[in-house]
This record gives C-alpha cells, sequence and structure tokens, in this order.
C-alpha cells in the first residue's frame, strides 16, 4: 500500500519460538522499533517452516518473507535449523531461478538475547523490500481484495 | 530388439515370473504405453521394444511388487535409478521383482522426428547410427541422434545401477553430459529475463497433472495438492503463480530425491521443459553440498534429509547471485 | 463453527497507551465466529480471570482469543484459567500485542491497526484448533548407568540410596575407570584407592545396584521411562558365579608377556588376568587375543589349577535384554594419544612419558613399586620437566584440540610437588602457557609447589626434546625473561589433553543424544540444565560432558542422580500434546520423516488396510511415539504428501494465519 508516498510492503516473519520470537519479544521490552509493516507467525522451530508457507504468503500479497531461527548450532531441537537452511538455501535459489526478486527473502538467525539484531534486521529488510515495490511476480490475483 | 521380447517369454515361461512389466502400443506405433503381461500370449501379441519406449516403469512396481506372484521388469539405465531410489524409500518390494537391465542407446523423440519430416511412423529398425523408418509415406531414414529426447541427448549414465540379469552391455556413467548448460545459461540470465522466461513456459501449465503422475518421485499415496489439509489443495489454471506454485513445490518436494530422469518434460502436453526445475536443484545440490546423484545406491542420506554443521547460509543465493 | 470470544488487555497503559484497545475489541467482535469480545485493565489479574471464566460459560465459548503480552509471558496462565473453566487449553490463542506491537509503535493508528491484524491471525488460528490432550506414558523404576568409573559409580549409590534399582555397564573387567589409576589426588594428596575403593567395595555391595563388567550397551530403543537396552556380556571365559578371585590362574599362566593396559603397557600381566588387587569384581578374565588355549587349543593351565572348576574355554557373548526408565551416560575420557607431538620425542625415548604414565611410576602399585625410576635404565631421574597443555588449547592445526582440558595445571602442580617431596635432589621444571588453578584451595595449591617446594614454572613453549646420550635435550623458551633455555632432563612428562571416550560417538548415535564436535555429549542448557541431555531420560555426568576433576565429577554424578531420581519417582510422565501426528491413509512409509527426526520418535510398521473391492493391503506405515516428540515439526517438512502434520502447529493452523495477515 502507498503511505505518504512510499510504498509500504507487508511482511511476514516466521519466528522460532525459543530463539527468534524471544528475541523478539526482547526488542519490544527494550522499545526497539521496526516497522508496523512486520507481523510475526510463531513456529516452533525454524524446520517448522514449510516452503508452502511462504509461497502462500507471497501468493496473498506479502512482499517479502523473513525465517529467523536459532544460531546454528543452538537448535532447541539440537538440528532442526540445519535443515531449515538447507530448505531455505535451495527454494530461495529456486526463486531467485525463476527471476523472483531475491531480496525479497531471507533467512536471519536472531538468538533470544538479540532483541536489538531483531530490531534492526526488520527496519533493514523492510526497507529492501520496500525499494523493490510491490510484489507482482508471486502474487495470485485472484486472492487480491 | 528381439531380444527382449524373448527374454519376457523366458522368464515367463521357466516360472521365473508370473508377470511382466513392459511396453505396449498405444493408439500408435509411436505412442507406447506401460503395461502388464500375464501369459506369453499377451507377450507375443503386444509386446513392443523399440527406440520409442521412454516410458520409466519403475512406479508402476510400487502397486505391482505388492501383487500376488513374482513380476519381471525391463529397466534402462535411467529407469534402474528411479528403482533404486523407490527401494531406498520402501516403496518396492525387491522380492518380488525380477529386474532385467536393458542397454539403451537413446530413446526418440516422435515431436523431433516430425520436426524432421518424419511423420505417420508405422514401424521403425535400426540400421547402425540410423532409424530407418516405416512410415504413411513411405520409408525416411533419420539419424538417431537427431531424435533422441531431450535427457538421451545429454545421458547422465548407460549404467543400471541394479539388476539380477542384463541384457547386453552394461554401460558407464558419463560425466561429461553438459545436462546442467541449460540451466547454468538459465542463471546468467538478469531476473528479468528469467522471469520472462517462466512465465512464458509456466503459463501454459494446464495443470493436467501429467508431471506428477508420470514422475516416480511423485508417488505419494496422496499428493499434497490433493490432501484437503494441506491448505493448498486447490486447482484452479486462472493466473500464473498458481502454476508457479505447484512447480516450485512439486521440484521441491523431489529435490535430493528427483534421480533427472526427465520423464516430466517428456510427458508434459505443453512441452514445458520441467526438468530444468529439477535439474537446478540438482546443479545447486552438487555445488553446495557436494555431488550427489539420487537412486544411485542404497545407503546414502538424501541431501536435504542431511547436513553439516558449516553449510552455506542461504545468503549465498544473494552473494552467488552478484550483481546481476 | 467455534465461538470465539476476544480478551483484549490494557495491560495498564503498557497496551492501552500506544494501542485504542476498545476498537480492536469492536473490530474484532465483527469476525467471524467471534460472540463476544470485551477489553480490560489486566486480563492476568484475578478479576480479569475470572471475566474469562464467566464469557466462557455465558456463551458457551468453544475458542479464546486473548490479545496480551507474549504468550511466553502467560499463555500458560491463560490456559489454566480457561482448563478450570471447563474449556480445552489448547484452545486458547494469544495474539501478542505488547512486545510486539504497543511496545515498538508509537503511532497509535498504526499500532492499533496491527493490533487487529495480529488478533484476527490469532482468531483465524482458533478456528483450526482442536482439543487436545496431553497423554501419559509409565516409567519403568530402573536406572542403567553406563560407565563404572567414580562418576557412574556415585550415580549408582545415589540412585540406590534413594531405592531404586541402577545397573551399571562397565566395558573393562573392574569398575572403577581412570581414579583406579592415579596415585594421589589434588588439592588434599589423599590418596585415590583409599577413597575409590570403598566406594567400589559399596556398589558391589548394595543390593539395588547390578554391575555387568565387561559388558556393553549393544542397542538401545525405546525413550523416556520406557528404554530397551541389549547388553552385550562379553565372553571373559570364566564362570563369573565361580570364580572367587583367588587369583592362582594369574600366577600360573605361562603367557607373561601380555602389556598391561593398567600400567599402561609398562609392565606386562598374563593372558589370565584381574586388572589390580581391589578390582571389583574381583573375577579372573582371559585375554582372547592372547591366551594359547584360546588360539591354539593347547595349554590349559588355569583350568588345571583352578580350584573352583570357573574357567569355561567355550564360553560365549552373552546378549541380556532390560527395561530402564532412565540412562545416565558416564563414559568418561582418555588421554589423547600423543604420537602427533613428536618433537617432544615420545615415540623416540621411554623416558618421556604421558601425566597418566608418571602417574603409574609414582604409585606404590605400579610398574617400579612406587619408586620414581626412569623407564629406560631404571636410575633414579633428577631433572624432569613438565610439558602442560600437550594438545589442549591447540588451534587449527589439526593435532590437538581446541579447549582446555581442565585438570591439567592441578595435576601437574601434584606431580611437580610429590617429585620434589619424595626426591629433594630434584629439579623440576614446569612449561606453561598459563596455570589455571580456579578452585577450592586449588591456587593456595599451586603456590606451595612453587613458593614451599621450589618447583620452577616457566611461562613458554618447549620447542623440542632430543634424546642424546642417555639425556633427553629440551629446547625451550621463557616469554618472561624473553631467553631460550636448554635444559638436559631425565625424564620430560607431558600433560596430554583428555578427550571424550572413543564409545561416546557410537553410543550418542544409539541414544539420539546430542554431542559437540568434540564428541562431548551436549547438555539440555549449558546453565540451567547442565546434566541432562536434549534427548528425554538421558543424563550426563562426568567428563563425558566436558573436562573435570574429581570433585566436579563426583558433585555432577550426585547431580544426575538428583533428575534421574525426580523421573523414576513419577508413576507417569505427561507428554508435550503439541506433537507430530502421521495420517496413515496419505503415508508413504518413505521414512523421509523419520531421517529428520532428532529424538528417534519415528516408527514404521506394515499395517493392513482395506483395498478395493474387500482386498486387504498391506502399507508401510510411520507412527509417532507421543512420548518422545518434542514437536518441532522437522519431519512435517520433510514429508511429501503432507501426511504429518504438528498438532497445534497444524500446516491449515500457520496458512490461516498466513492469510489473516497477508489479507
Amino acid at each position: 500500500m502507498q503511505v505518504n508516498g512510499e510504498y509500504k510492503p507487508t511482511i511476514v516473519a516466521f519466528c522460532c519460538n525459543w530463539c527468534s520470537y524471544a528475541g523478539a519479544d526482547l526488542s519490544g521490552t527494550n522499545r526497539l522499533t521496526y516497522p508496523d509493516n512486520v507481523k510475526i507467525i510463531r513456529i516452533p522451530c525454524s524446520c517448522r517452516l514449510n516452503p508452502m508457507f511462504i509461497l502462500r504468503a507471497f501468493q496473498r500479497g506479502a512482499d517479502g518473507v523473513i525465517l529467523c531461527g536459532c544460531h546454528p548450532g543452538d537448535c532447541h531441537y539440537t538440528t532442526g535449523n540445519y535443515y531449515a537452511r538447507r530448505r531455505m538455501t535451495l527454494l530461495f535459489s529456486m526463486l531467485d531461478f525463476l527471476g523472483i526478486e531475491r531480496e525479497r527473502t531471507r533467512v536471519e538467525w536472531v538468538s533470544a538475547a538479540e532483541g536489538a539484531k531483531f530490531a534492526a534486521t526488520m527496519n533493514e529488510f523492510t526497507a529492501q523490500v520496500a525499494k523493490l515495490g510491490e510484489n507482482k511476480r508471486l502474487e495470485d490475483l485472484r486472492c487480491k481484495k | 530388439m528381439q531380444e527382449v521380447m524373448k527374454k519376457a517369454l523366458e522368464l515367463l515361461q521357466n516360472g521365473t515370473v508370473s508377470r511382466i512389466l513392459g511396453w505396449k502400443t498405444g493408439d500408435f506405433f509411436y505412442d507406447l504405453t506401460p503395461a502388464v503381461f500375464e501369459s506369453a500370449e499377451e507377450v507375443e501379441k503386444d509386446f513392443v521394444f523399440s527406440p520409442f519406449c521412454g516410458a520409466n516403469l519403475s512406479k508402476y512396481l510400487i502397486k505391482e511388487s505388492r501383487k500376488e506372484g513374482k513380476i519381471a521388469v525391463f529397466l534402462k539405465p535411467c529407469d534402474s535409478y528411479s528403482f533404486v531410489q523407490l527401494l531406498k524409500e520402501h516403496r518396492i518390494i525387491r522380492d518380488n521383482v525380477y529386474v532385467v537391465g536393458v542397454a539403451c542407446d537413446g530413446m526418440c523423440d516422435i515431436e523431433k522426428m516430425k520436426e524432421l519430416g518424419v511423420k505417420g511412423v508405422t514401424a521403425v529398425r535400426e540400421d547402425g547410427e540410423n532409424l530407418v523408418c516405416e512410415t504413411l509415406y513411405g520409408e525416411k531414414t533419420v539419424a538417431r541422434k537427431d531424435a533422441l529426447l531431450e535427457r538421451c541427448v545429454s545421458c547422465k549414465s548407460k549404467k543400471v545401477v541394479m539388476f539380477d540379469e542384463m541384457l547386453g552391455e552394461n554401460g558407464e556413467e558419463n560425466p561429461e553430459s553438459h545436462r546442467f548448460d541449460k540451466v547454468a545459461e538459465l542463471e546468467a540470465m538478469t531476473p528479468d529475463e528469467r522471469f520472462a522466461f517462466w512465465q512464458n513456459e509456466l503459463s501454459r501449465c494446464i495443470r493436467c497433472n501429467a508431471c506428477r503422475n508420470v514422475c516416480p518421485a511423485c508417488s505419494c499415496e496422496k499428493c499434497v495438492f490433493d490432501n484437503a489439509n494441506s491448505g493448498i489443495a486447490n486447482k484452479a489454471a486462472v493466473t500464473s503463480f498458481e502454476e508457479q506454485n505447484f512447480h516450485i513445490i512439486r521440484a521441491f518436494h523431489v529435490a535430493s530425491r528427483c534421480t533427472d530422469c526427465g520423464e516430466c518434460s517428456r510427458v508434459c502436453p505443453q512441452h514445458i521443459p520441467l526438468h530444468l526445475l529439477n535439474r537446478k536443484f540438482i546443479k545447486d545440490i552438487n555445488e553446495l553440498y557436494g555431488e550427489y546423484q539420487a537412486g544411485a545406491d542404497m545407503d546414502t542420506k538424501p541431501p536435504l534429509m542431511n547436513f553439516t554443521k558449516d553449510d552455506c547460509e542461504p545468503s549465498i543465493v544473494h552473494e552467488r547471485g552478484g550483481d546481476k | 463453527m467455534q465461538r470465539i470470544g476476544v480478551f483484549v488487555c490494557w495491560c495498564g497503559s503498557n497496551i492501552a497507551a500506544t494501542v485504542d484497545v476498545h476498537k480492536v475489541a469492536e473490530t474484532l467482535a465483527k469476525e467471524p465466529g467471534v460472540v463476544f469480545s470485551t477489553n480490560y485493565q489486566y486480563m492476568c489479574s484475578q478479576a480479569g480471570q475470572e471475566m474469562i471464566q464467566e464469557a466462557i460459560h455465558t456463551h458457551k465459548l468453544t475458542g479464546v482469543v486473548i490479545c496480551s503480552c507474549s504468550p511466553r509471558m502467560h499463555e500458560g496462565t491463560f490456559r489454566k484459567t480457561c482448563a478450570a473453566a471447563g474449556l480445552n487449553p489448547y484452545m486458547v490463542e494469544i495474539a501478542n500485542i505488547r512486545e510486539q506491537c504497543s511496545w515498538i509503535h508509537k503511532d497509535m493508528a498504526e499500532a492499533t491497526e496491527k493490533a487487529v491484524i495480529l488478533g484476527r491471525a490469532a482468531i483465524a488460528k482458533v478456528h483450526l484448533n482442536a482439543p487436545l490432550t496431553a497423554g501419559t506414558s509409565p516409567v519403568t523404576k530402573r536406572a542403567l548407568v553406563i560407565g563404572g568409573g567414580i562418576a557412574g559409580i556415585q550415580t549408582a549409590l545415589d540412585i540406590a540410596d534413594a531405592g531404586y534399582e541402577v545397573d551399571i555397564v562397565e566395558k573393562k573387567p573392574t569398575i572403577g575407570g581412570k581414579m583406579t589409576q592415579i596415585d594421589k589426588t589434588f588439592p588434599t594428596l589423599d590418596c585415590a584407592a583409599c577413597i575409590l575403593t570403598p566406594k567400589m567395595v559399596d556398589a558391589a555391595q548394595n543390593e539395588k545396584i547390578h554391575i555387568y563388567s565387561y559388558s556393553e550397551v549393544e542397542s538401545v530403543k525405546g525413550f523416556v521411562g520406557n528404554f530397551h537396552v541389549t547388553i552385550r556380556k562379553k565372553a571373559r571365559f570364566v564362570d563369573e558365579t565361580k570364580c572367587t578371585g583367588c587369583g592362582d590362574c594369574t600366577t600360573k599362566c605361562p603367557q607373561k608377556n601380555v602389556p598391561n593396559e593398567f600400567n599402561l603397557g609398562m609392565d606386562n600381566r598374563r593372558a589370565i588376568y584381574i586388572p589390580f588387587a581391589q578390582a571389583v569384581p574381583k573375577i579372573a578374565t582371559i585375554d582372547a587375543d592372547y591366551c594359547t588355549m584360546l588360539k591354539t587349543g593347547k595349554c590349559g593351565i588355569c583350568s588345571k589349577v583352578c580350584a573352583a572348576g570357573a574357567i569355561d574355554y567355550q564360553q560365549k557373548d552373552q546378549l541380556v535384554e532390560e527395561e530402564y526408565g532412565a540412562i545416565v551416560v558416564a563414559t568418561g575420557f582418555d588421554p589423547i594419544s600423543v604420537e602427533k607431538f613428536d618433537e617432544y620425542a615420545y615415540s623416540q625415548s621411554p623416558d618421556v612419558v604421558t601425566s597418566l604414565e608418571f602417574e603409574r611410576l609414582m604409585n606404590a602399585a605400579g610398574p617400579t613399586n612406587g619408586t620414581l625410576l626412569r623407564p629406560s635404565d631404571k636410575t633414579h631421574p633428577h631433572t624432569l620437566v613438565f610439558v602442560q597443555c600437550v594438545g589442549s588449547r591447540c588451534d587449527g592445526d589439526g593435532r590437538g584440540k581446541s579447549y582446555c582440558s581442565k585438570i591439567c595445571c592441578m595435576y601437574t602442580a601434584k606431580h611437580a610437588m610429590l617429585c620434589r617431596e619424595k626426591y629433594p635432589d630434584t629439579d623440576v621444571y614446569v612449561f606453561y602457557i598459563d596455570v589455571r588453578t580456579p578452585g577450592k584451595n586449588f591456587d593456595e595449591f599451586y603456590r606451595r609447589a612453587v613458593e614451599e617446594y621450589g618447583v620452577h614454572y616457566i611461562k613458554g613453549q618447549v620447542g623440542k626434546v632430543v634424546p642424546e646420550n642417555g639425556k633427553l635435550k629440551v629446547q625451550a623458551s621463557d616469554l618472561l625473561s624473553n631467553e631460550q633455555i636448554h635444559i638436559d632432563a631425565d625424564m620430560v612428562i607431558l600433560a596430554a589433553a583428555i578427550e571424550p571416550d572413543k564409545s561416546a560417538r557410537p553410543l550418542a548415535t544409539m541414544l539420539t543424544a546430542s554431542m559437540d564436535t568434540n564428541d562431548f555429549f551436549t547438555e539440555a542448557h549449558p546453565k540451567l540444565r547442565p546434566v541432562e541431555s536434549p534427548t528425554a531420560g538421558i543424563f550426563l555426568s562426568g567428563a563425558c560432558q566436558g573436562p573435570k576433576d574429581i570433585p566436579e565429577t563426583v558433585a555432577q554424578a550426585s547431580a544426575a542422580a538428583a533428575k534421574v531420581l525426580g523421573l523414576l519417582a513419577k508413576d507417569n510422565l505427561t507428554c508435550n500434546p503439541c506433537v507430530a501426528q502421521p495420517d496413515e491413509m496419505m503415508c508413504n512409509g518413505c521414512s523421509s520423516c523419520e531421517k529428520v527426526c532428532p529424538y528417534g520418535a519415528i516408527t514404521y510398521s506394515d499395517k493392513e488396510f482395506r483395498g478395493p473391492n474387500r482386498t486387504t493391503l498391506i502399507r508401510r506405515v510411520a507412527s509417532v511415539n507421543p512420548a518422545v516428540c518434542q514437536g518441532c515439526g522437522a519431519c512435517t517438512v520433510a514429508c511429501p504428501s503432507g501426511a504429518m502434520d504438528l498438532k497445534g502447529f497444524s500446516n491449515k493452523q500457520i496458512m490461516a494465519e498466513v492469510d489473516a495477515i497477508c489479507k
């Protein structure tokens, strides 16, 4: 949506319950701001993120999707983020292969202690996606309201 | 070619198996279809082995190997990779299958032949490097190499990886297949060019599901796109993204399990080069996680069900892309 | 259709100052399925909770959405509130409008709009929620301790003292572990055997403890509370029930040239042996690699001299199956091989020894009966050089370990001190990177070595050791005075780094317990759960988790025992209901999910299904053990057909949230 002449993108952030979701909470506790375009969905682990969810978000009009999980080696379930890392690498590479702007997808490892990193990441990612403007290549136009 | 039919007869007659999985003629001579033969009479009547036997028979064994009695199957090199991959996934009951490996010089693409002016083919025989075709319009000769299916032009392996018996000499893997050339060519384009390329290709998709139905890796009891609980079980060819979504998910689901048999592209009625999506994943896996060939063995873990602690980060996609 | 109640919390002004809570409640009231929507100052207060409960009754709510602080804060509270009002606790969803909304946004309109969207997503999810019930699984009230060193013994004794059965599996013929080889212990210098052997005897005599010596764990199946373990009792060719431990056989055996591992190969034992006098159990063992009878069928002397008739050359490995509720790993450590550090001439001179070998050379029960003699010529050494950090804190070259082995500074101070005390005519040098002595009375101990015993501590590295004319030429640097030093030493003692026992890695695989890159077992939380493995029901005791000295090992061993007791005291375990669940009708049986499960929670079985035309089909399908599954969801993505889904975070639920947000 356009707000004051600037494009305001919709960003979906999938956050693992144990690290990044807590990191997001921490950035709130510390009153570190990031744009309200970012909406967080809590998942138990980064390995729960099914590529279908990302495509669905794009299909329904999201402009950017970011996955945040525990740092490699720190997964609450010991190995989940390693699988997530491979899956997302391949998926993003495929999206890029189909000509979809690679700047619309991202994975960032944010621990429960990194409130500042969470906020900074969201600020940066939102700005990056805003620059690209509306996601036209991935949208399912039937879903537009 | 007679040798294959003879073997089928022999296996039935000596009681090794009670059924044969092979090919028979469909609506046209060049339109072969997989079939199960239960008697010598059926084999003699319908069994065919010709340069049009592109169809990969492995997938049919999921159901056939669960039936009563043993079945013999003829596997070309590329089919044997699918066979091993399915075995690895516990989909085929090995004890119920007798595998006859058949050497392969590449299978033919009727579309290519039509472009070469060979239409209405009614019979074909091999003559050295050439195929001599009887057609409705008289005899025509084409060089085999000009008539090959795309996947056979860049054949990755002439080696049957698992068999009980081999007909003809088993071949070797071919590391010089150049099968990733087209993928590399696309990678070198700008994102806009790539988008245009794929929009042009995928917008032709009619969601007939032929690619899915033929794919040996797409052998789910029930496809996720048919599963009401998956959240994506809808099918309507209205906008472009619906198709992209389908093909991305499909390629993702077979990633690290796809043996690159090329059946998806062979059967696509719209001639969408779907194998390029699979090859993109294979190329990425080879480059990022080490060379991996699905179906080459029984033990290795598929790369997507594996990891190392120092795998590359997803940002490599951005870094590799540079400023393109 | 669900009947959903929405409760918007002000959190005083924490939320209400930036989010228009009235507007949020009003807007969400119009969402489909919402039959009641309200706002209140403090939803988590007694009054707030009662308001929720009353609404559940009055409006017959089937789902509740609370727009409040983070679920990490009060999800548990609100679940309990609703459960008390008769609503399934898993029919509650929290929209996080404080930490992730009101606290980060300043503009009221924006924050309010976002709060509405977050509320919508929670409502969309609740629509698809289903009541979940936490299952229970029974607990087998028996523990297994793997490894019978001081860690394992202490853990077993503590568990047994509390009244529970416990088995120790020890791969060597005797329990006791590394501590049996140690002479004196720092910082008190009491004799290791004097404090260890009574514990070994206690363990043997405790009727709740069963010791499987000369045995190894063969396989582990099951899960917390219900482990099924196969133990391989290796053939020792001696009937345990008959052997009296008299030792006659060990003196008559003609095969005298077997390197004695107890003394690290510095002397020999017989082919039939009892490792040392205080071994527990005190039963002879035949070393099949050296026994003439077992190798050629000719000899049989031990059988002839055994009055008890305990020798059994036909004995075979025996597999024992046992059930346990908890497993404690106490596999301990080993010094690394110093072969890669050949600059210290270990392979060239017998007078270059490791610290553990030095321990044996000082020990009254050792190869020299406690008199310190050079291994090469059995003379009394005058100059001794101790080299610290051989393979510890060693980066990059791949020879050693990056970590600090922790115990070497102290035992080297001990060795140096004992040396100077027993043999005042010796010169003792210690080369170190840093001297690390944190611990009760540790630094005092080290200071005594330097100040009272005159040990020469030199900060610097030994460059090389060259054996020459019966001496060891030591070239080193003194970093503090910046000088090159040359010492003609009689003995060089290497403080080899310690590493986890080699059996740890395959064991970790069997237990599905995680390890770090150094093969130390990983704890569930480095600070708050230091004696538990992330895998439920697996506990860690001693040096298998990281380098430790004896007091630390014993403390951790008792801590692990306390955790085990906490588990064994329960009759049933409550499981997390948000676990994976496969749809058997759609399952391919492909094992993709099984390959990514970190807990081994997924198993496969062939099941009969009804096919078309009254036929039956046998299909291989997955099943998830809800007591083992921790609900990470890795399997749900590995599953291509979507047969595997995660309760509480199902595909449909997450998609619904995505849709609500992207609308």
